[in-house]
This record gives C-alpha cells, sequence and structure tokens, in this order.
C-alpha cells in the first residue's frame, strides 16, 4: 500500500505542463547555486560570508527567524478549521501545514549552513548527543523545531495517505495532533524569540515585548505566503477556494498587522523617549549612527510598506480588490521580511558589546547558499502541493494510480 | 579517538602516490581504514566532560602524536585540573595601563591564536577620552599613535572575564563549554558546533571564532598546551581567554601578567587574603565590567592611583 | 505546552544550576610555599660606581652643599624630572659618603635599598609594592616569584615612564578577507 502510494506520489510529482517544468527547472537551479556556494564555503570555512566576531550572526540567521514566523503561521489557519469546523478555511488549511513544513525544513538547513561545525549535529539531538537543557534556548529551538516538523509531516501524510485509498482521514489521531500543533506553532516562535530575548548582552533584543511582536509579525507574514498560493491554485488546479476563505484570512491579517504597528510604536516610544544609551541600536537601525547607514532604506521601507498594507486590508473594500490585495500580500511579506530579517539580527550586533561598528552586508557566497535553500525549500512546497491537490479534489487516488490492484471499496475520494 | 579530531580528516596525510611498493599501499589502505574508523569515532564520542580520565588522557597522547608530526617539534598536551582551594582572580589597573598592547601578542604567541585569515587575539585594547570615562561606545580598540599613551587618553584592555554566572555557558546548545572548579571557562575544542550562542551572549566580545583553518606557523607554535586551553584549534570552532589554564594550573603567572611593561596586571587566588589580587581588591576602589548584567565576574578592574 | 515546561524549567533551573562559585571570603591555605625573589638590581654606568673614586672628601676636600648647576653628570642633569625645581643630588646621595643614600634623617641607605628612600615620599607606592599591589612581579602566582624594586622600572632621576610605541592595531573585520593568506 505504501509503495504504491510513494509510487503514485512520484509519477505526480515527475508530470506537469511547460509552466511547472520550467518552474521545478528554475528552482533546482537555485538549488545548484546553493550547493556550489556551500560547497565553496564549506571548503574556506565560513569567512567566506562577511561575518566576524563583531557580527557573528546574519543573513543565515536572519532568514532563519523570518521562515519560523511562516512556519508558526500555519496555526493561523489550522485553529479555525479543526477547531471550529469552519468550512471555508479547512478545505485549504492542509496548505498551511504544508508551508509549514517547507519552511521548517528551510529553517533547519539555515541553521546547518551557519554551523561552523554542521559535521557535529549530532551533538545537539536527545540522547546521542549532549543537549544543554533546561538552560540553553537553542538547545530547546532545536526540539520544538524538530516535533513541529514531525506532527505537521504526520498530519499531513496521514490526511493525504487515507485521501489517496478514498478513506476519511482517522479524527482520533488527526484532532489530537492538530491541536498539538497550535501550542507548538506558539511555542517554535516563541523560543526562536526567546533566543535572542534571553541575551542580556544584546539590549535590542533584550525588551519582553519581542515574543509578542515575533508572534504577531508571523500572523502577518505567513497568510500573506498562503493567500497569493490560493489564488494560484484556484487558477492553474481548479481547487475550489471560495473568495470568503480568502477574505477571512485578509481581515484576521488587518487585526494581526494593526497589533504589529502597534508593539513597534510601543518599542519606539520607549527606546527614544527614555533614550538610554540603549538607543544605540534602535539607531542604528532608523537613522544610523554617524556615517554607518546600511539599514536605514530599508528600515523605513519596512515601514512604508507595512504602514500602506495596513491600510490596504483594513478597508473592507480595498481588500476585495483582488489586484489591491495581492499588492498588500507583496508589500507586508516585505515589510516582516525586513523586520524579522536582517532588521532584528543586524542591530542587535551592531555596535558590538565592546562598542565597535561593524557594517555587515551579505556576500555572494551567502547569497548563494540562501537562494539554494530556499530553491529547496520551494521546491518541497511545489511538490507537496502539487500531490495534496489532486488529492484533495479527489482527481488523484488508488483507483486511479493503479487501477489493477485497487481493492473494492477504496473508492475515488469525491471532492470536498 | 586518536590523532583525528582535527577537520583535515585521517588519512590524507599518509598517503604518498609516488611509491608503489606493495607494502606501503597496504600500510596506507590499513591506515585508512583505521582513520575512518577513528573519524566514525570522533563523530559518536562523548562531550570532554562524559569521558574518564583514562579515556582523557588517551586522547591527548594522541594529539600529542599528532601535532608533533605537524609542528615538528615534541608537543605536549595537558590535561591538569584544578587545585584546591584555588579560584583565580585578575586585577588590571586601569591608572597604570598605557594601552601598548604587548599583552595582546604575548597572548597571541603563548595561546596558539591563528596570526591571521582569520586572526585571532583574545585582548583587545579599548582607548577611550578621559573625558569621557569608561564609555566603551566611544572607544576605538584600531588606535595607531605613534606613541601611547596619548595625552587625554586612556586605555582598557578587555578580555574574558570569567564570569560566575557565564551567559556562555548558559546558552550553549551542546554544554561544549562550562566553568571550571577554578573559576576558568572552558570549551572543548571537539564538541562545539559552531553556532556562535555564545558569541551572541557575552557581554565582554571574549568569544572568538575561527572563520577559516587558523594559520600558525610551525616555528612560532607554542608546544606546551593544555586540552582546554591553547592547543591548536580546528576550523569552525569558538576560543577564548583561559586565564592561561595551561600556565596558571602549573602555578605559573599568564603570559600577559608577565609581559605587562608597567605592571598593570594582577593575577591570584581570591581564596588566599595574601594574594596580588586580594590585596589590590582589599585596598584598592575596584569595579566590574557591565556590573548590571549580574554576570559576577573574576576580572576586576581598579585605579591604584 | 513544552514551552510552558520549558519556561517553568527555566526558572526553577536558574536558580540553582549556575551560581556555583566559592565566596571570596572563604580562606583556604595555598599549598605551595611562596617565596619572593629580589630582581637583579640594574647595573650602574660603566665605571662610575663606586663614586667615592671621584667624589672622595680626602682628595677633594669639602662638599659644597649650595643647590646648584654641575660641571658635571650632564646626562643625568639634562634628563633630571623628579620634581627638578625644589630637588638636587644631595637630597637624595650621601653628601659625606657618595657610595650610599641618605633618609631625610640623615640614616645612610645603600643603593640595593634604594626603595626605603622612595618610599619615604611615595608611602602609598611603597605600601602597595609590598603587597604586590604596585609594581610588577613574575614566575609563579603561587610559589617562587621575583619582583622588581622601583628603579628597575623607574628611572630615579626621572621616573615617569617614557611613552612607548604600540604594537600594531588588530585587522578591521572590513579587511579580513578568505585567501589573502
Amino acid at each position: 500500500m505504501a509503495i504504491s502510494f510513494l509510487r503514485g506520489s512520484g509519477r505526480i510529482i515527475s508530470q506537469g505542463d511547460r509552466a511547472y517544468k520550467i518552474w521545478v527547472g528554475s528552482l533546482l537551479a537555485l538549488i545548484a547555486i546553493g550547493l556550489f556556494a556551500y560547497s565553496f564555503q564549506g571548503r574556506q570555512g565560513l569567512i567566506a560570508t562577511n561575518l566576524r566576531d563583531q557580527v557573528s550572526w546574519g543573513f543565515y540567521v536572519g532568514n532563519f527567524t523570518f521562515l519560523v514566523g511562516i512556519a508558526a503561521a500555519a496555526v493561523m489557519l489550522v485553529i479555525p478549521a479543526y477547531v471550529y469546523d469552519w468550512g471555508p478555511i479547512k478545505e485549504v488549511a492542509i496548505l498551511g501545514e504544508l508551508l509549514a513544513i517547507s519552511a521548517i525544513i528551510m529553517c533547519l538547513l539555515f541553521v546547518l549552513v551557519d554551523m561552523g561545525r554542521p559535521d557535529r549535529f549530532l551533538h545537539i539531538v536527545p540522547f546521542l548527543g549532549s543537549p544543554n537543557w533546561p538552560m540553553s534556548v537553542m538547545a530547546w529551538d532545536a526540539l520544538v523545531l524538530n516535533i513541529y516538523l514531525g506532527v505537521n509531516l504526520a498530519v499531513v501524510v496521514h490526511i493525504l495517505y487515507t485521501g489517496f485509498y478514498g478513506k476519511a482521514y482517522n479524527k482520533k489521531i488527526v484532532i489530537p495532533l492538530v491541536l498539538f500543533s497550535i501550542p507548538m506553532a506558539v511555542s517554535i516562535h516563541t523560543v526562536t524569540a526567546f533566543l535572542y530575548n534571553g541575551m542580556a548582552a544584546r539590549p535590542f533584543w533584550n525588551a519582553s515585548i519581542l515574543a509578542p511582536r515575533f508572534i504577531v509579525s508571523a500572523f502577518c507574514s505567513g497568510p500573506a505566503v498562503l493567500l497569493i498560493l490560493f489564488q494560484v491554485l484556484r487558477k492553474r488546479t481548479g481547487l475550489p477556494i471560495k473568495d470568503e476563505a480568502i477574505q477571512k484570512v485578509a481581515e484576521l491579517m488587518a487585526y494581526a498587522m494593526f497589533l504589529n504597528l502597534f508593539l513597534l510604536g510601543a518599542e519606539l516610544f520607549k527606546e527614544y523617549y527614555s533614550a538610554t544609551e540603549h538607543l544605540l541600536y534602535t539607531q542604528y537601525f532608523w537613522s544610523g549612527i554617524g556615517t554607518h547607514t546600511t539599514l536605514v532604506k530599508y528600515a523605513w521601507s519596512g515601514l512604508a510598506a507595512s504602514l500602506i498594507a495596513f491600510f490596504i486590508f483594513l478597508v473592507p473594500k480595498w481588500r476585495r480588490n483582488m489586484t489591491l490585495l495581492n499588492v498588500g500580500c507583496g508589500l507586508i511579506y516585505f515589510s516582516v521580511y525586513i523586520e524579522k530579517g536582517m532588521g532584528l539580527v543586524i542591530p542587535g550586533m551592531t555596535p558590538d558589546t565592546l562598542g565597535e561598528i561593524y557594517e555587515y552586508k551579505p556576500t555572494l557566497v551567502e547569497w548563494g547558499v540562501t537562494a539554494g535553500i530556499y530553491g529547496i525549500g520551494f521546491l518541497v512546497f511545489t511538490f507537496l502541493v502539487k500531490l495534496a491537490v489532486p488529492i484533495m479534489s479527489g482527481h488523484f487516488s488508488a483507483v486511479e494510480a493503479e487501477p489493477a490492484t485497487s481493492a473494492p471499496g477504496e473508492l475515488s475520494a469525491e471532492a470536498h | 579517538m586518536s590523532a583525528c579530531e582535527n577537520s583535515g580528516g585521517c588519512g590524507s596525510e599518509v598517503v604518498d602516490p609516488g611509491r608503489r611498493d606493495v607494502l606501503k599501499f597496504l600500510a596506507v589502505g590499513a591506515t585508512m581504514a583505521t582513520g575512518a574508523a577513528c573519524d566514525l569515532e570522533g563523530f559518536f564520542r562523548k562531550s570532554f566532560r562524559e569521558l574518564s580520565p583514562a579515556d582523557v588522557r588517551r586522547m591527548t597522547t594522541g594529539w600529542e602524536r599528532k601535532y608533533t608530526r605537524k609542528y615538528g617539534k615534541t608537543v605536549t598536551v595537558s590535561e591538569v585540573g584544578p587545585m584546591d582551594g584555588v579560584k583565580f582572580g585578575y586585577g588590571l589597573d586601569l591608572s597604570r595601563c598605557i594601552g601598548c598592547r604587548r599583552c595582546v601578542y604575548a597572548c597571541v604567541e603563548e595561546n596558539n591564536q591563528s596570526r591571521k585569515e582569520p586572526q585571532i587575539q583574545w585582548i583587545r585594547v579599548l582607548e577611550m577620552d578621559k573625558a569621557h570615562g569608561v564609555d566603551l561606545n566611544h572607544s576605538d580598540i584600531y588606535y595607531d599613535a605613534a606613541t601611547v599613551p596619548q595625552p587625554g587618553k586612556f586605555y582598557m584592555p578587555i578580555q574574558c572575564q570569567q564570569c560566575d554566572d557565564p551567559p556562555c555557558v548558559k546558552t550553549c546548545p551542546v554544554g561544549a563549554t562550562w566553568k571550571e572548579k577554578d573559576g576558568i571557562v572552558v570549551i572543548d575544542y571537539d564538541w562545539c558546533i559552531g553556532c556562535r550562542c555564545c558569541m551572541s551572549a557575552c557581554p565582554y566580545g571574549a568569544r572568538h571564532f575561527n572563520w577559516a583553518e587558523p594559520s600558525l606557523p610551525a616555528q612560532e607554535m607554542n608546544p606546551k598546551t593544555h586540552v582546554l586551553g591553547n592547543r591548536p584549534r580546528p576550523k569552525g570552532v569558538v576560543e577564548k581567554c583561559t586565564f592561561c589554564i595551561q600556565r596558571t594550573r602549573e602555578g605559573l603567572y599568564p603570559a600577559c601578567v608577565e609581559v605587562c611593561p608597567v605592571g598593570a596586571r594582577k593575577f591570584g587566588n581570591l581564596l588566599d587574603p595574601e594574594s596580588e589580587i586580594r590585596q589590590a581588591m582589599d585596598t584598592k576602589r575596584v569595579f566590574i565590567l557591565k556590573e548590571d548584567l549580574a554576570t559576577h565576574p573574576s576580572f576586576f578592574y581598579f585605579y591604584a592611583t | 505546552m513544552l514551552w510552558m515546561a520549558a519556561a517553568l524549567a527555566l526558572t526553577l533551573s536558574s536558580a540553582g544550576v549556575i551560581g556555583t562559585a566559592i565566596p571570596p571570603t572563604q580562606v583556604v591555605k595555598v599549598q605551595k610555599k611562596e617565596k619572593l625573589i629580589e630582581a637583579e638590581k640594574p647595573p650602574f654606568t660603566e665605571g662610575i660606581f663606586p663614586c667615592s673614586q671621584c667624589h672622595n672628601l680626602k682628595v677633594n676636600g669639602k662638599v659644597n652643599p649650595t643647590r646648584r648647576e654641575l660641571q658635571f653628570h650632564d646626562e643625568i642633569q639634562s634628563d633630571f624630572h623628579h620634581d627638578s625645581e625644589n630637588r638636587w643630588c644631595l637630597d637624595c646621595h650621601d653628601a659625606n659618603n657618595r657610595d650610599v643614600l641618605h633618609l631625610t634623617s640623615g640614616a645612610a641607605v645603600p643603593f640595593t635599598e634604594s626603595y626605603k628612600l622612595c618610599g619615604q615620599c611615595h608611602g602609598d607606592k611603597y605600601r602597595d609594592w609590598k603587597r604586590g599591589v604596585h609594581g610588577k612581579r613574575v614566575g609563579q602566582w603561587n610559589g617562587e616569584k621575583t619582583y622588581f624594586l622601583c628603579v628597575n622600572c623607574h628611572n630615579p632621576h626621572s621616573p615617569r615612564f617614557k611613552s612607548l610605541k604600540p604594537l600594531p592595531p588588530p585587522i578591521r573585520p572590513s579587511d579580513m578577507n578568505r585567501g589573502k593568506r
């Protein structure tokens, strides 16, 4: 049974129209670039990046942090879908979980490429290594990320597998797992926030508002990806995603965006009004220190994007306009990418703990490796969606895949 | 666990493609096989603190052999532990320091730090304005005046403060760094995964990363090493000041104390009221760096005048 | 749920796990016997000592105790920065026996114990030096250590430290690139 499922899946992902093949081909090209860049970094060491003792985390860790948010956002769709049995979102909630899986895989890859000794990854694995529990937040982060990945994989594989054989999924398995994945989603982002938050040496991160901001911004960026995706799928596969579902998600996003701006304002007020020596890092981000102004343009364009997106999503007439909605999604995605990526990591380390200012910018190697990881993530996501969509819409099942061996009763699932 | 904890791999240095001797070939094959085996052992080895004393001794002998071969001189790797009744403390007299950086280079030579690309220095000397007092955000570590001290300036060397509540130790996800009984915060270079959490957590910029394979010329290599101290480090791990563990656990002063031309550096046992460090603390006004972070350093700055 | 457990565990353990340091007040005997060894004293200029070779009362007769510019010891006079406005040679060098120094009480002090003379004015430094707080000691922190006398480091006629050329600054992070070994 499992073999026929795998074989059928393999067939599904290897077939597609010209656009699909071009898409997959270009992702494979990105992965090739990434592999080339990573092998260069592997030979040279991390000196191939622009990371140095002064700024020892950068592009990789920034992308990691951003993607944890994307992964966590899956709950946004899972909560109403499964808990409240709310139809319009339910049929697409599985896509949120697919996104979570791909995002977590990218997260783990970003951590791996940032490690000086990736060959020693076993040292953080329970029982095999010596994870420093309970003190190290990083040890916790590795654990919760992997559990979250496991839970989402289990749910998705189960639903797809049963769908493939035309059976309804087992509620006794899925519901507890989904319920478990909700606090897990909150925890991956909270623990990631605590990783920064707990570092008293870095005043920019050492703010209690950090974890709430992480969660709220994830509720902006994650669904933004999905909204675009829904429209693509609706057009290309005929998956019945209702406008109602899209609008509901958009409405929830508007609230999240307001909160996000509010928390940002709260933080900025505290920093600028009290104006202690800790203001320096915020200043580096928003106005630069002396001639060191690399991040300033990103800071302000991120804020502008965030404001415009908020108003687009706030006004019902505007968000019902699909073009405007997509622009808004792009803007909020960009904004959170700045805020939770480089805008979080770099100002935290500039100036460094002894007051030195080193302006970090990623090297070509870092861009290459990053492109490769996104290539892997998108490829995983593409394959998963390619599998899920026909199964969900009933176009692909065991009956169709291997008619000769299909047992009686294993009928093609009906479209939900 | 023998001579292959390093990134270079085991077999490579033995292969001699110029000779077709069958025996030689077999020998190489055998060595390569052992190499693979010991790589695997390294992959699955236990962390330093879980090893028995006998295992540690076996490991250090392996390194001694390897380093001796690599650097062409007899290298010793000590694993001597902390002394009873000793907790190390360090004092630095800011009214004396003239910023000459003799300590920086004495440290580099003693502790086998990478010379350049990447250049690693465990001590950073900050030049600051007397008018502003200790203000790290207006400090300069790249000062290059013809002579020091410059008028209106004072100098503050910063190295690992060997905190009693070290944020770096707390944050390490694999427990590759810890505080020893005598107060020295050490790193297991063979357990560190190079995630650099400790570097983010350290408020003193004391931790340094081997961004590339360290460059350590054989003739400059200090062959007297300690397993948790100045033995050669591989690429991709973090390192830091250990109060010259290979010297101080033998009773010697750290290299930076010995070299300081103005006697600004004091070192000794905090539990011994007669020690120089305790005398300085008892009779002078002492401050610790970033006191508000409650890291409780074993490193004390003071003004003798 | 897991993250709550994590938070709880963090709270519980932060109380006990880390703060294991021994309080510095606890007194424990150091095994090794400390022993102070005096550093070798800096040599005099070649042929200058004993001073009585030239400063010989029997040959030269009476000493002129008036503070004045000398016709001799140019290199010392030109670099004399030790309260030079008020002081001169015979404030420290003994007028009657030039091979020794003298305290303000008039008591003679051999050159080998010049720190006693320094300590007259610089009492605080003298006290710190005896404790090991001022000056420098090398060797073993818990065993045999060499201590230096005032004159090992300070020129008694111009005691302020001369400025030094600093060793090179570190390489800036932006200049530390791959492949430039």
